[in-house]
């Protein structure tokens, strides 16, 4: 069996000033999976808006997903299909930066291999409001060389902490 | 002008960027919070102390009907497997099926909780294998596959029965699902085989992967 240290930060952005979007770009083709770790807030009123991502600058209609969510007591899901965009997460909007954070951990599967769609499963924690389980599927066989990180409706905030990291099967 | 905060390691390095810290008070342009850990309201992940790769089973033309991963070494604190899997059932999605050991006795439980888009089941049930984690099948259209990740807890441990959390769901465009799951092997004994099949023993087709990592506390 091989063995070996195989999950490794490739970039972390921390932003110092609002920002429309953060995008890692020159993504090495080297590891099996990718794993997003956003925490940070968008810029707007207290309410929450959708993470979402863009693989490689595809604006095409080829992303979607099915949510499973609480919030509030109340368990609910629904889907996205035929996006311009894909639906990892809601993110939380607190237009008064203070400690309140949103949590998003976004798993890509075998990003790197141009056989198969790429599939994504991601956990979304947005107090005090909801948490989330999400899947994706990107209709592309293409190897992800860039993703592009955004929210629908606001600015990400200053402070915002967006890391890849890559994982490495033996 | 808002807080900007540097953090070095201990030898000097450092070891993030800039970090402007939220605040419980004033404006986005005003007062903000000095911390004195870069842990303190926004925290960013570290990875755990160790995840290594274990050993990963990729699937050939052929395609396979189970997948075990033997002779685990027990020097790890936790396992994770992460799955990308389809399999040849002629419907959209199949259960992952998996037994611990080779123990075929009814000594497994699961419980689940899941969202498809418009109804939300839940259950729970008993029985000689543990059924977590999806495979997409032949329904979903080519190059479509379901992803799961499984963490097996304290599996070394010979006091404790052992207990497996689970995330998993697929997607196709026209039909999803995500799931949350955990599952019980009533054994004291640590775990050191995983076998992997499908319910109804759909065969897993080729470019199914399962990786095998170990996690490793401080």
């Amino acid at each position: 069996m091989a063995a070996g240290s195989t999950y490794e930060a490739i970039a972390t952005q921390t932003l110092a000033s609002t920002a429309n979007s953060i995008t890692f770009s020159s993504i090495p083709g080297t590891y099996t999976d990718l794993v997003i770790v956003a925490i940070g807030q968008g810029y707007t009123s207290p309410s929450y808006g959708n993470l979402q991502i863009q693989f490689n600058g595809d604006s095409g209609t080829n992303y979607s997903s099915t949510e499973f969510r609480e919030n509030g007591g109340t368990v609910g899901t629904n889907r996205r299909s035929t996006q311009s965009n894909l639906f990892v997460s809601s993110f939380l909007d607190w237009g008064t930066a203070n400690q309140n954070v949103g949590h998003s951990i976004i798993n890509i599967f075998n990003y790197a291999n141009t056989t198969t769609y790429k599939s994504t499963i991601s956990r979304g924690n947005i107090p005090p409001y909801r948490t989330e389980l999400n899947t994706g599927l990107w209709r592309s066989t293409a190897a992800i060389t860039s993703i592009n990180v955004s929210v629908n409706d606001t600015p990400i905030n200053i402070g915002s902490i967006f890391t890849l990291y890559g994982i490495k099967a033996a | 002008m808002p807080l900007q905060l540097t953090f070095t390691s201990g030898s000097g390095d450092s070891i993030m960027s800039p970090v402007y810290k939220f605040s419980t008070a004033g404006s986005f342009a005003t007062a903000r919070t000095l911390y004195k850990s870069a842990l303190a309201g926004n925290s960013t992940f570290v990875p755990q102390t160790a995840f290594d790769s274990i050993a990963t089973v990729t699937v050939g033309s052929g395609g396979t009907s189970t997948i075990t991963f033997s002779s685990i070494p027990s020097t790890y604190t936790h396992l994770q497997v992460r799955a990308f899997a389809r399999c040849a059932s002629g419907s959209a999605i199949r259960n992952i099926t998996f037994q611990i050991n080779g123990d075929t006795a009814s000594n497994y439980y699961r419980h689940y909780m899941q969202g498809d888009g418009t109804s939300t089941p839940v259950g729970g049930d008993a029985g000689n294998l543990i059924y977590l984690g999806s495979a997409s099948g032949t329904a979903n259209g080519v190059s479509r596959f379901a992803t799961s990740i499984y963490d097996f807890l304290d599996y070394a441990d010979t006091n404790k029965f052992k207990t497996v959390r689970a995330i998993y769901g697929y997607e196709d465009n026209s039909n999803g699902q995500a799931v949350f799951g955990s599952g019980h092997w009533r054994s004291t004994s640590a775990i050191t085989s995983l076998t992997f099949s499908t319910e109804g023993s759909f065969a897993f087709s080729e470019y199914t992967s399962f990786a095998l990592y170990g996690i490793k506390a401080a």
